[in-house]
């Protein structure tokens, strides 16, 4: 049961140095490139290790913008983002970006400082039990005990954080123990005995899955986040293209097919198009490969699917059957599961008649909106930035309306150029996401697309921005309101606007000036066309402040209860 | 429906934090949960049983638990031929006119009285839960005056009478 070879290995080689020493040797044996940390009493025996460590190190101006940033740098990179924080406020500070990459999957090792270990438990200055407060936001965590466990332990929560389901790791590191010298081995084996992700899918139920795609007369599949993770993309294409099944994506699935492909039948979901959630709706099989059936996607789980048989490919297994009973369970890596189907033979399905529907559906029922010169619409603005972008930027997204649109008129042609908070829905996201992705891609049109109250909640970063002259492209789709919000207000709480207008406002051009950033207020498509042409390819960061229609809706919606078919406003 | 699930654990500090903090977290009742060390040095064995409204909610915490890095293996053993046992501590009043009558009802229960005080005894009971829940009704007309029960521990028999034995662990 244990792995017993881990442990009859030749003693290997050891090293000598501080706790921070081990630290930094193992971060460069995972070949860490940057980390995004702020220090403080709990942490300042590896800062002075980091100082001159070579690696590149951001400090954010707020501990939350140091965990989207590596957020955003894990999702581009597929690597894991590293955090440093120090212990009580610090620690407590990256809570939001934990359950944020709990929520979406996202690999990050994360190193909290810990008072010594001598006073822990006695309420000491800038004490707080972090493992405590992160067990159930975390992959998983530990605190380090000793000096010799360091080298093992950091490699163990790289291993757990970027295989099987990605997700988040915490080490809580006490101070006394980086400052403590002691003998560990450089090279030491990972001694996980509870931890085997399950790779390679069950040969019999593929041959079911792919049976059943013969037979189908509806199929589809639901292609999400664990395509991307997975690195299949050019396996779903391979096999969508060979079995001719259509593509449904979820909001985090987005560029794991490409949306210009006649397959790809768009967005489902809450904000989805009207394609793409009939299809789920109408479905004879669905094929659910790497998404997990959040609520935002199925509606009212009672109407979801209702004629499909389902199948489910995740490397999670209590994925499958959690919220929509699943026929055909696939348990592995989904590049595994697809080049295992691609190799499958059979006849392909009949399905021309579907195909004919699907492909009427997406004539009739298009995304849609009404374009004014003024005042500006935000849905305008979005295309335009796909546009100056050749639609090859990487989008990065606050949360609220502006989120909703991205998604809608950006569509995506490769993976890996979508970033956004989608299962917990943090506000505060956006900007320094922006940040992570650009460092993971020096040379990306890197777009921060931010609502007015959402930038507001991270403004700081501006400062990193800057310091480090990242060429971001900020947009703000400043409706003066927590646009969302709002459209919730109007339409299920008779236009009772509590706290969702905004009077008060800085002026964001100048405030984009006080951090010695350029920025502009555009009110037109004219303005909104001359700067950006100016403004895309340049390189260095800027502030676009469009002030867009105030009292825009999103849609088309599923209401809260409502089932996928229930949408509203699919027309003009 | 009761479940009982077994879980060998490493023991590592919060591993139990972990496993109660998932039962919190997912909205899941435990009725009882045991833990203790076994043969191997460093696992711990954790017994729980839960009230579940369908074999789906159990699948569902069976594998959450095995996602745990913690956790090595997890197996519901509802449907398998098992022993389970839970140890029940009870201090019930006795008077004269009544020890008499206590003690006929602790023999064919196999229950034994460990401490005696001047109007009390204290009554050790082992046993299947069902077993101990009935011994608990029948002395309470003589007035508990204090109860301490340890929760199910268990594992499946050796040799298992019918192979529909289910496992949910290996998904
Ligand atoms: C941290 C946090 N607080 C509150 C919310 C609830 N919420 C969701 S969208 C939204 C409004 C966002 O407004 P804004 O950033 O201006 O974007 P818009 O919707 O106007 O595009 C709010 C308050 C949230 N998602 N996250």
């Amino acid at each position: 049961m244990l792995q017993e070879a881990a442990f009859t290995k030749v003693k290997a080689e050891t090293s000598n140095g501080s706790g921070a020493d081990l630290l930094i040797e193992a971060l460069k044996r995972e070949k860490v490139e940057v980390i995004f940390g702020y220090p403080g009493g709990a942490v300042l025996p590896i800062y002075d290790k980091i100082y001159d460590c070579g690696i590149t190190h951001v400090l954010p101006r707020h501990e939350q913008g140091g965990i989207h940033a590596a957020e955003g740098y894990a999702r581009i990179s597929g690597k894991a983002g590293v955090v440093i924080a120090t212990s009580g406020p610090g620690a407590t500070n990256i809570v939001t970006g934990l359950a944020d990459a709990m929520m979406d999957s996202l690999p990050l090792v994360v190193f909290t400082g810990q008072v010594a270990t001598g006073v822990i438990g006695t309420d000491a200055f800038q004490e707080a039990d972090i493992l405590g407060i992160t067990t159930p936001i975390t992959k998983h965590n530990c605190q380090i005990r000793s000096v010799e466990e360091i080298p093992r332990v950091i490699k163990e929560a790289f291993h757990i954080a970027t295989t099987g389901r990605p997700g988040p790791v915490l080490i809580d590191f006490p101070k006394d123990i980086a400052a403590l010298i002691g003998e560990a081995p450089t090279d030491p084996e990972i001694s996980l005995p509870g931890y085997q992700p399950t790779l390679e899918p069950n040969y019999l139920q593929i041959r079911k899955l792919a049976e059943a795609v013969s037979t189908a007369k509806k199929p589809v599949i639901l292609a999400g986040a664990g395509i991307l993770f997975a690195k299949a993309s050019d396996l779903l294409l391979e096999y969508a293209e060979q079995q001719q099944l259509p593509i449904v994506n979820t909001l985090l699935g987005l560029g794991s097919f490409p949306a210009d492909h006649p397959l790809s039948l768009g967005m489902a979901g809450m904000h989805g198009c009207y394609t793409a959630n009939m299809a789920l709706y109408e479905c004879d099989l669905l094929i659910n490969i790497g998404a997990r059936f959040d609520d935002r996607l199925t509606g009212n789980l009672k109407h979801f699917a209702p004629k499909a048989t389902v199948a489910h490919i995740d490397i999670d297994p209590a994925e499958i059957g959690k919220n929509v009973p699943t026929a055909i369970p696939v348990v592995g890596d989904a590049r595994e599961a697809l080049s295992m189907l691609v190799k499958q033979d059979g006849k392909t399905p009949q399905h021309s008649e579907w195909m004919k529907k699907l492909e009427s559906w997406k004539k009739e029922y298009p995304y849609w909106y009404e374009n004014a010169e003024s005042p500006l619409k935000p849905q305008r603005v979005m295309e335009m930035l796909y546009e100056k972008s050749n639609g090859d930027g990487i989008v990065v997204t606050d949360v609220g309306q502006h989120q909703m649109w991205a998604a809608q008129y950006y569509p995506f042609k490769k993976p890996n150029r979508w970033v956004t908070s989608g299962g917990l829905g943090t506000m505060g996201f956006g900007l320094p996401a922006a940040v992570g992705a650009q460092l993971a891609d020096r040379s990306a049109c890197v777009i921060a697309v931010l609502g007015d109250a959402g930038f507001q909640m991270s403004t700081q970063e501006l400062a990193v921005i800057k310091e480090f002259n990242l060429p971001i492209k900020i947009a703000i789709f400043n409706n003066r309101s927590l646009g969302m919000v709002r459209q919730w207000q109007e339409i299920f709480y008779e236009e009772r606007y509590s706290h969702s207008k905004i009077s008060v406002q800085p002026n964001f051009v100048k405030l984009a000036e006080a951090y010695g950033i350029k920025a502009y207020e555009i009110t037109t498509e004219s303005e909104a066309d001359s700067i950006l042409n100016e403004v895309m390819e340049a390189n260095e960061p800027v502030l676009l402040d469009f002030r867009v229609a105030e009292s825009e809706n999103v849609y088309p919606m599923i209401a809260p209860g409502k089932g996928s078919h229930e949408m509203v406003g699919v027309k003009k | 429906m009761k479940r009982i699930i077994t879980l060998t654990v490493l023991n590592r500090p919060g591993v139990l934090n972990r496993i109660t903090n998932l039962f919190s977290k997912r909205n899941y009742n435990i009725e009882s949960i045991s833990v203790g060390h076994t043969e191997q040095e460093g696992v711990s064995r954790i017994t729980c049983v839960v009230n579940v409204e369908n074999g789906g909610v159990c699948e569902q915490i069976t594998k959450q638990l095995n996602k745990q890095i913690d956790v090595i293996k997890v197996t519901d053993i509802s449907d398998q031929a098992v022993v389970a046992r839970e140890l029940a501590l009870i201090k019930v009043q006795s008077l004269p006119h009544t020890r008499n009558e206590i003690y006929s009802l602790i023999e064919p229960f196999r229950a034994s009285v460990i401490d005696v005080g001047k109007d009390s005894l204290i009554i050790q009971i082992t046993g299947e839960s069902d077993k101990v829940e009935a011994f608990i009704e029948l002395i309470k007309p003589y007035g508990i005056k204090e109860l301490a029960r340890t929760g199910t521990t268990a594992f499946p028999r050796s040799s298992q009478r019918t192979n529909q034995a289910k496992n949910y662990s290996i998904v």
